[in-house]
This record gives structure tokens, sequence and C-alpha cells, in this order.
């Protein structure tokens, strides 16, 4: 019990993972897939962070004389740059779901699926 | 100066394709461009011939020490695949000025040719750097650029087919993203070599078992490893010509090299293959995948699917080269991620004159095209007969080095399946061989060949293809030295 309370930000990233992996895979709707694909991602952005947490720790600033716990700074950088990853790839799914509301006059998958099969 | 090539490989062009914006004048612009990778591909010739001098090149970036800074580490298989990218690069973007007139809108001609420097940059940015997290960012630049790239196609099922592109290729990524995170977890570090020294003490724990199964799921997506293959046909089928040629030869290639550097160089090829059963599965995928996709080809109407699928089914024959796990194994797989960027790079680009007379790439319209296009129709049979792995074609010698390492392995029956679905090749080719050459053209049809600015960097690839399967010490003795090394033996 105590692990399974003791680890629950893992139990949280899981949770978050998996909705937004099923609503990628579950959603006709194309702009519900892609705010499924901003959950899967922001989940493992918490990964990361909370992997660099250490408790009480502050941030790494040296005060003089002083010993002062700091959490690990580098997820939480390199999770900056996932973050900047993850803006440009919603922007472009976005983008593309304009484009492809102009094209065919719907963003539902089923109906766009029925109008490629008379294109073809 | 020559100390500083390799931060001079991914700045030039990385620098070259906001620029490309200021000058926004189509004739400056593509001619820019077309400048800029041929200096690639001058650097990368550079540092290739430095690793065959000194080994291995290390670059601390921005003078920042190794596990601290991002390094760039550079040996003969990045070297070599740093020149394939920059190479395949420039011959596409040469071939590309008449081509784009046709398939895209004047307005947005301007627009390709950034894409299309950033999505090389990325690439070679993979290839080239030893940071872990540095691949996903590598990664992600050139996914996103290539997402730009399919969707200029003209058909609107190219839109749809980015944004299925797009929902894997991030799923692909992310998973990458949670098996770095879980690596640093367990390790501390982030760069690669720093990693593998650290690895072996915990081997036998399940976090590290964890990140190596999600890596390779998130590769294999990139990779288009049957079954994940399904964002393929689709992208390659509806994207500009160009776009499709110089993806088919780069991106899927550069991919599987991650997929060998994390296998071989970080985990260490003990790990994958006896604690890991990657042998096994990879195996199975391959020749799966190899069947199931050259099938699928034989029944396709159009012939840009039809090379697509084929795609599938030859990064098929390199997962299998891997799977082995030997010299002779590896030295296939490397020498085929050259050998079928050249003939598919090829083929693609063939494929691009013909689309760009006749206007379609359906099979049903070639009737006659071998009396029509006489040229263009040559490179491509020429490149089919290197697909099905004809004596003199470099796909003979990349069959030659996969049968001889199932033959050591005494997987006869793997050996057999190889030789067994050459016979599908030979299939799809023919259909296209027999409409071109055996079918009347349909009357009124006059002989119009391709301009030559399209013609001759099709022969480039395709000639290479040939004169590489006749002289196979170049690019095998190369791919040989590469796989002793990621297997750590003498060279």
């Amino acid at each position: 019990m105590e692990t399974f309370l003791g680890l629950y930000n893992y139990w949280v990233v899981i949770f978050l993972m998996m909705t937004g992996f099923y609503t990628v895979i579950s959603r006709g709707n194309l702009v519900k897939k892609v705010v499924g694909l901003n959950i899967f991602q922001v989940s493992v952005f918490l990964l990361y962070i909370s992997m660099g947490k250490v408790e009480g720790g502050t941030a790494p600033i040296l005060v003089d004389g002083q010993n002062v716990a700091y959490s690990n700074p580098l997820p939480s950088v390199l999770i900056l740059t996932a973050i900047v990853v993850g803006v440009a790839t919603t922007g472009m799914a976005l983008a593309l779901i304009v484009r492809i509301q102009e094209e065919y006059g719907s963003i539902e998958e089923d109906e766009i699926l029925k109008m490629e099969q008379s294109d073809a | 100066m020559s100390a500083h090539l390799p931060a001079l490989q991914i700045a030039l062009p990385l620098m070259a394709a906001p620029f490309c914006l200021l000058l926004r004048k189509r004739q400056l612009v593509l001619g820019f461009g077309i400048l800029v990778c041929w200096l690639s591909f001058a650097v990368s010739v550079g540092l290739v011939r430095q690793t065959l001098e000194v080994g291995e090149i290390v670059y601390s970036l921005g003078g920042w020490d190794a596990p601290w800074g991002i390094e760039y580490r550079i040996d003969l298989l990045n070297a070599s695949m740093l020149a394939l990218v920059s190479l395949i690069a420039a011959i596409v973007l040469t071939y590309a000025p008449a081509s784009l007139a046709r398939e895209i809108p004047e307005s947005k001609q301007y627009l390709f040719v950034p894409a299309y420097l950033l999505s090389m940059t990325g690439l070679m940015g993979i290839a080239i750097t030893g940071d872990l997290f540095n691949v996903f960012v590598f990664l992600e630049v050139s996914s996103l650029s290539s997402y730009a790239l399919i969707s200029l196609g003209r058909d609107r099922r190219a839109l749809t087919a980015t944004l299925q592109y797009l929902v894997l290729g991030t799923i692909g990524a992310t998973f990458i993203l949670i098996s770095i995170g879980l690596l640093y977890m367990m390790t501390g570090t982030l760069n690669m070599a720093d990693m593998a020294t650290r690895i072996g003490a915990m081997e036998s724990m399940r976090t590290v078992h964890a990140a190596f199964a999600f890596f390779c799921v998130g590769v294999g997506l990139k990779v288009a490893l049957f079954p994940l293959h399904v964002w393929l046909p689709n992208a390659y089928t509806y994207a500009p010509s160009v776009v499709t040629a110089f993806l088919a030869a780069t991106s899927t290639k550069v991919s599987v090299y991650v997929l060998l550097r994390f296998v071989f160089s970080v985990y260490g090829y003990e790990f994958a293959f006896s604690s890991m059963p990657l042998d096994t599965m990879l195996l199975a995928l391959s020749l799966l995948g190899i069947f199931v996709a050259s099938a699928v080809a034989i029944f396709q109407r159009n012939i840009k699917r039809m090379l697509a699928y084929s795609s599938v089914a030859q990064v098929g024959y390199m997962v299998l080269g891997i799977s082995f796990a030997s010299v002779s194994g590896l030295t296939g797989a490397i020498v085929h991620i050259f050998n079928h960027a050249l003939m598919k790079g090829g083929l693609f680009l063939a494929m691009g004159c013909i689309v760009l007379r006749i206007g379609s790439a359906r099979i049903d319209d070639m009737a006659g095209l071998g009396k029509r296009m006489p040229l263009t129709m040559f490179a491509w049979v020429l490149g089919g007969l290197s697909l099905i792995g004809v004596p003199l074609t470099v796909g003979f010698v990349s069959k030659w080095y996969l049968i001889e390492a199932a033959l050591e392995k005494d997987l006869w029956w793997v050996a057999g399946l190889a030789l067994l679905s050459s016979l599908l090749a030979v299939l799809y080719v023919w259909r296209v061989v027999e409409v071109a050459y055996f079918r009347e053209a349909p009357a009124g049809a006059q002989r119009e060949e391709a301009p030559l600015s399209m013609l001759i960097p099709t022969w480039l690839l395709i000639g290479a293809s040939v004169l590489f399967g006749i002289r196979t010490e170049w690019t095998a003795g190369i791919a040989q030295k590469a796989a002793a090394l990621l297997l750590g033996v003498g060279p």
C-alpha cells in the first residue's frame, strides 16, 4: 500500500497517458484526437518534472555558507523544449484540420473516409 | 575550420532555412537552396575523410564537455549517413524546380525550400548527435517539416494523409521521449557514450527494460516497420513527387540508423539479444513485413503507392539484417540502407518525370510509355531490377550479405524466404514493364522526354545504383567496417 501511495505521481502520469491515448484512438472528431494527443504528451511532461523533484528542495541557487537542498533543474529544462515541440505539433495539426474542413467540409473521420472512397 | 566541420554541418542548413524567407523570389530561393545542399554535401565528404583518417571525431558544442554539454560524436557509420542524406537532398533539390512548377502553386514554391532544408537539418542532426535528448529534438524538427512538405500535395487526400502521419509520428516520438526519461531516471545522464558505461550495472532492472521496449516501438513507428507502417503508403502517394523521393530515400533510413545506434551503442547487443528477445521479434516482423507488403504492392493501381508498399518491404530487409546481430547481417543492413536510398530515390525521381509529362501515376495511364519516354522508363526499369536484386545492381549486393548472414546462423528457411520474396518483387516490377513496353500508346501520344534538369539527377541516382552494384568494395567495404565498429569487434 505504501509503495502504491508513495508513487502516486506515476499513477497520475499513467492515468493521463492512457486517457490521452484512448482519446486519440477512439474519437472520430479530428479536433478531439488532437486534444487527446496533447493529454498524452502532457503526461510525459509530468513524468519528467516529477522525477527531478526533491522533497523540500528549492531552486538551484547557492546561498553563502548554507547547504541548500535543490531539485534537479535539468528535467524541467528538457521539458521546456518538449513543450515548444508540443505547441508546434498542435499548431501544425490544427492548421491541417482547418485545411481539411475547407476541402472536405467536415472534420469527422468517418465522413471524410466516405468521401475519399468516392474520390478513388 | 576543419575542426568545426561537425557544427557547420548542422548550422549551415539550419541558418539557411529562415534566410530563404527573406529572399522570397522563387528563382533566388531555389538557387540558394541548391547551393546550400551541395555545400552541406561537401562538408559531409570532409567529415567522412576525417573519420577515415582519425577514427572517431568528438565535438563538444559551445566548448561544454561531454556529460554536461551536448556532444557530436561521429564515426564511420554516421559520417556516411550524413553524406548519404546530404547527397540525396542535393540531387533531389537540383531536380526539383521543373517538377515543383507543375505540382505546387507558384505562391507556395518559395516556402517549400525552407521546410525542405529544415527537414534535411533534422535528419542530419539525428545522425550526428551523441546526446539522446538531442535525438528527440532533431527527430521532431525533421518530422514537423516533413508534415508541412507532405501536405503540399495537390490532391486533398494529402491533407488527411499528413494528419494521420502527424498523429502516429507524434505518438512514436512521445514513446521515445518516455524511454529517454526512464533512462535518465536510472542513469542520470543523456550522453549516449556515458550511458553505455553506466547501463551495464542495471541491466536486470525493470525500468531499463521498459525504456528499451518504449524506444523500440517508438522508432519502429518512424522506421515504418510492419505492422507500424500504416502512415507510410498514403503519405508517399499524395505528397509532391520531389518530397516523396527525398523522404523515401532518407527519412526511414535515418530511423533505422537510430535503431542501430540505440541497440548496439547504448545497450550493447548482449542485452538486446540475450535478455530481451529482440532478434526473434525483429526476425518475425521483418519477414511478415516483406511478404505482406510485397503482396499488397502487386495489387496497387497507383505506382507511387506500389513503390511505397515496396519501401515497407525493403525496410523489412534492413531490419532482417539487424536481427541476425552478426557482422555480415549488419553489413547487409547498412549496405541496404545506402542501396535502397539510391534505387528508391531514383525510382521516385523517374516517377516525378512521368507525372510531369502524363499528369498521373496510375498504371493504366502508362501504356506505351517505353516509346514515349524511353530514357525515363529505362531508368525506371534499372531501378526495378535493383529492387528485385538482379546481379550487377546494388540490390543483389544487399541480398548477398543477408543470405550469407542467414546461412551463417543455419537459418536455411530464412535464406529461402528472402529469395522467394524477390519473386514477389519481380511480379510488381513486371506489371509496370508490361504496360509501358508492350501496350500500345493511346492515339495521338507523342514522344516527349522529361527535361534534362530532371533526367540528369534521375540518372545520377540510377547510375550510382548500377555502379555500386559492380564496384561493391566501396559501399560494402564501408558498411563492413561500420558493422564491425557497432559490434565492437576489430575492423
